[in-house]
């Protein structure tokens, strides 16, 4: 087996995980940063895409306002790259707790977050979609982040900085002795290759798969699963981010994302981290609540839903000494026994340069470097890896570089096959075992309403035709491809796009039987009886 | 906005398969028709005719003999709409259908107990009944595994025959392929214009000539389905100049399959006395004199007011707008007829999109008595003289079940007979 020496190995290619490798590698350490599948697969690719100004938990969580607050204005000033600096409005309509509303202000005050009291007709000429049953709208400093582009910039910098990474590589098996994880030994689920690891120390950054990752090395985390969906409309409905100034609750934000806007959020307690897909009770749920603070959410075309699972450590647990909020847990496993083990896990987008901050704050005190944080001052550059998951660029590309020899495979979002080029040519090794589902994590390929339907098909012919992929392993990653589409696809299908679901069926199905196995073998055309 | 006065003996709602077949064998029983309907469906076709092909759906069992398949079916589906008609009964509209077709210049081969396989424009190989000409020879050369090379063109997107190739290669080792520019053009290419240029003879020489480049020891050489909107004159002149066995495989859509069998419809219906309102949907429906139906065709001043004795509703499912779909519930938007369905939309789908048993919203669809005629919420005949035929009736799943056309065809002929008798 072939063995991989690092100082710091950091388990888990989210926000976390990729920024602590950054934090690492300006600190001048040592590390690989290792993931199961791929860059966000799990929470940090399926929450709102929200930068919190804080405001949010100004009545249930001072210290997270807080953090959220100060790490809000790092990011806009650091990694501008990565945010749409939106503004975001608190709006409450006839029926809402009006003592809530009441001590908003106050509340907001306490924490330090800026909010202005706006005037109800000011608050509609703002955002016309509102409801006209307003009772209270406030402006606060809440913006939109592209969670894929923040990861994936995050993983540029730390590599050109000398960090490694390494995809579809799940832990196997820690190998455990004298109260230390002498090696992890990794494997790829999809070939079933395996590798070895042999670290200084391992930073658990599994985020939801936390406490199965802690499990294997003897250590115990009590973690309490919360699977969230959210819905994506086909237009922006807004300018900025609407929260609904209410306690914290089901459906009650609504976040501009590039050409899109996404809604959300639901709490549904599930018993695994893998077991999380969006339904079509949480859809109808989501839309009956929400359509008393935007009436025409209830009329709007929906594109798709996902979900993520939140990992919520229970009372009592992540309580250490270190953890400087209830915002996040920090957990020195030398409280089980293993010296060499540090978990990091819960916490909020907003706050992932904080939580990557302190993680490699203990991790230095442990290995004994005494180099300083660096990610509150050093800017993020950009990075060709993250570019072209932004909304805006396929068509500006397009109308910019007019080739004619180009083509657009991807209509819905513009999707050029230069484009497409140019993605793989910058993914290189650091990708899941999908070229498909890598190009649809990198860009807005299978995005729009067609929801992969036909650029699926298009972009599978063009890897072919440049030798990416062989055999039927092409049709097997469209084949992947559309089953994860279809999870966010199926929960609303009414409307125009049960009509694309129709035709998706007529096509994949009715047209190229790709529901059947492939019998080559057998050219007689079926059974005789 | 206009009015028609003369009274038609029947009104054709559709113009997707179901809806030509119902014009077609209505003009040919003698009566008045007109049809309506957005001709969007037939342009999403592949051109190919399925009878039937898998039994039972979960297994993903095929089928050689369609007939024996469908026996089979009818067994464990008694509602299917093939209950509806005897086996000699579906054969005959299908050769009349295919007839017709044929009679309007657009030849169909296929054997009478049969299935063939066909080459997909995604490497997959799909059993159907009946094939246009054009495709006849790639089943020939797939069948024989002969030695064969795949064009496809720089700037027609979706038709990758590095795909095919790739994807057929284990079993058929000799089969190739080779990217050609199109003659006379650059930048993005599309099937109908390729097919239009094509209709030149020059552009023929020198795509035979490029192609001849890659193909000097193939028997056959497949091409996607751009040759010519005729592809008689077009397929002779290339075999000629290339000494090759050539055939087509379809493209995804839209594709030359609509305009093809468009063009055969346009040949052939009105000029059998069809009168036809295409590209407009009905909008309202009302009863006049005498049980006699007056339906508003279009919208606005463009709008026509059609009479009409008899009516045959072939409007589809989602896609052709037979159906509509909203939060909670499925309905049939022109007549409002009740739609059996699952009892909620968490039931509709499944959870994997390639599931093989299908989605249940799949076998959603109006009702029907013996005749065709669809039933009210009281299980009774809704309309004396309104018939349903194709995809929009219940208790079939033809995407999966490989049954589309064959149900369109079939259900046309026995709403025709029903209105005949």
């Amino acid at each position: 087996m072939k063995v991989i020496q690092t100082k710091v190995l950091v388990l888990g290619g989210g926000a976390t995980g990729t920024g602590i490798v950054r934090d690492l590698a300006l600190r001048g350490v040592d590390c690989l940063l290792a993931e199961r599948r791929d860059i966000n697969a799990g929470a940090s690719g399926g929450n709102h895409g929200l930068l919190h100004s804080g405001a949010r938990y100004v009545a249930s969580d001072m210290e997270a306002a807080v953090e959220c607050r100060e790490e809000g204005d790092i990011l806009k000033k650091l990694a501008p790259q990565c945010i749409e600096d939106t503004g975001g409005l608190f709006v409450a309509v006839e029926g809402d707790d009006e003592e809530y509303v009441a001590n908003f202000e106050s509340m907001c005050a306490r924490s330090g977050i800026p909010a202005r009291e706006l005037d109800l007709d000011e608050a509609r000429r703002m955002e016309p979609v509102l409801s006209d049953k307003l009772i209270s709208a406030w402006a606060v400093e809440d913006g939109a982040v592209d969670p894929f582009m923040l990861s994936l910039d995050n993983l540029g910098h730390a590599v050109s900085l000398g960090a490694k990474y390494v995809c579809n590589a799940k832990v196997d098996e820690f190998v455990l002795d004298n109260g230390r994880i002498a090696r992890a030994v990794m494997l790829n689920e999809y070939t079933g290759e395996k590798f070895a690891v042999e670290a200084d120390i391992v930073v658990n950054a599994t985020g939801a798969w936390a406490g199965l990752v802690a499990e294997m090395a003897g250590a115990k985390i009590n973690i309490l699963y919360s699977s969230g969906s959210l819905l994506v409309t086909q237009d922006r409905l807004t300018k900025r981010v609407v929260n609904r100034l209410r306690k914290a609750s089901d459906a009650d934000i609504l976040v501009p994302g590039g050409t899109v806007s996404v809604l959300g959020t639901t709490s549904i307690t599930v018993d695994h981290p893998d077991h999380c897909r969006p339904t079509v009770a949480e859809t109808n749920t989501i839309i009956e609540d929400a359509k008393a603070m935007i009436p025409c959410l209830e009329t709007t075309r929906y594109i798709r839903a996902y979900a993520g699972v939140r990992p919520l450590v229970l009372a009592g647990d992540g309580g250490d000494a270190r953890s400087v909020s209830r915002g996040f847990s920090l957990i020195d496993h030398a409280r089980d026994e293993v010296d060499n083990f540090v978990t990091i896990t819960g916490g909020k987008l907003t706050t992932y340069r904080l939580m990557a901050e302190r993680t490699v704050d203990m991790v230095c005190e442990k290995i004994g470097v005494t180099a300083p944080c660096l990610t509150r001052t050093e800017p993020m550059p950009s990075s060709f890896k993250g570019m072209w998951t932004e909304p805006g660029l396929g068509p500006r590309a397009w109308i910019q570089k007019r080739d004619e020899n180009d083509l657009i495979l991807c209509e819905c979002e513009m999707v050029s096959r230069n484009a497409i080029d140019f993605i793989i040519k910058n993914m290189d090794e650091s990708r899941g075992s999908s070229m498909l589902q890598a190009i649809g994590l990198r860009s807005r390929v299978g995005k729009g309403p067609c929801q992969g339907g036909f650029c699926g098909l298009r972009v599978t012919g063009h890897l072919y035709d440049e030798g990416h992929v062989q055999d039927e392993q092409g049709l097997d990653e469209l084949r992947t491809f559309t089953e994860r589409r279809w999870r966010g696809f199926s929960p609303m299908l009414w409307g125009l796009p049960m009509v694309q679901a129709d035709l998706q069926e007529a096509l994949y199905c009715g047209a190229l039987d790709m529901e059947l196995p492939d019998d080559d073998e057998d050219m007689t055309c079926g059974e005789e009886s | 906005m206009t009015t028609d006065n003369k009274i038609y003996d029947v009104m054709v709602i559709g113009s997707g398969f179901a809806g030509m077949a119902a014009a077609a064998f209505a003009v040919k029983a003698g009566l008045n028709v007109v049809q309506t309907g957005a001709t969007g469906g037939i342009d999403f076709s592949t051109g190919f005719i399925d009878l039937m092909g898998v039994h039972p759906m979960s297994e993903g069992k095929r089928w050689k003999n369609p007939w024996q398949a469908i026996e089979a079916m009818l067994k464990d589906h008694p509602k299917h709409p093939y209950g509806y008609l005897s086996a000699e009964e579906i054969r005959e509209s299908v050769d009349m259908f295919t007839g017709f077709l044929s009679e309007s210049g657009l030849e169909y081969v296929g054997h009478d107990d049969r299935n063939v396989c066909a080459l997909t424009p995604a490497g997959t190989v799909k059993r159907t009944y009946r094939l246009p000409k054009s495709a006849w020879k790639g089943t020939e050369a797939l069948e024989k595994k002969a030695p064969t090379l795949i064009v496809d063109f720089h700037g027609l997107k979706g038709f990758s025959a590095a795909q095919l190739a790739e994807t057929r290669k284990k079993t058929w080792p000799s089969i190739r392929s080779a990217r050609v520019a199109f003659p006379g053009s650059s930048g993005e290419l599309f099937p109908e214009h390729m097919a239009w240029a094509l209709a030149e003879p020059a552009n023929r020489e020198k795509l035979a000539e490029s192609v001849m480049e890659h193909a000097a020891d193939v028997e056959y050489i497949g091409f996607p389905a751009v040759l010519g909107v005729d592809p008689k004159p077009v397929m002779a002149h290339l075999e000629e100049l290339t000494g090759k066995q050539i055939f087509e495989i379809p493209t995804l859509p839209p594709s030359i399959a609509g305009p093809r069998l468009r063009a055969a419809f346009d040949r052939g219906l009105p000029s059998r006395g069809v009168r036809t309102l295409s590209q407009k949907m009905v909008t309202g429906v009302r009863i006049v004199d005498g049980g006699m139906f007056q339906f508003d065709v279009g919208t606005g001043v463009a709008q026509t007011t059609v009479t009409a004795k008899a009516a045959i509703l072939a409007t589809g499912r989602f896609f052709g707008k037979g159906l509509q779909a909203d939060m909670k519930t499925i309905t049939e938007p022109v007549f409002n007829l009740p739609v059996t369905q699952p009892e909620s939309r968490e039931a509709w789908h499944r959870e994997l999109f390639f599931d093989a048993a299908g989605h249940p919203v799949n076998t959603a669809g109006i009702e029907v008595d013996d005749h065709l005629r669809p039933l009210n919420e009281a299980g009774e005949v809704a309309h004396e003289n309104l018939y349903a035929a194709g995809a929009i009736l219940a208790h079939h799943d033809w995407t999966r079940m490989k049954c589309g056309a064959g149900i369109a065809i079939a259900t046309a002929f026995k709403a025709v007979r029903g209105l005949t008798e």
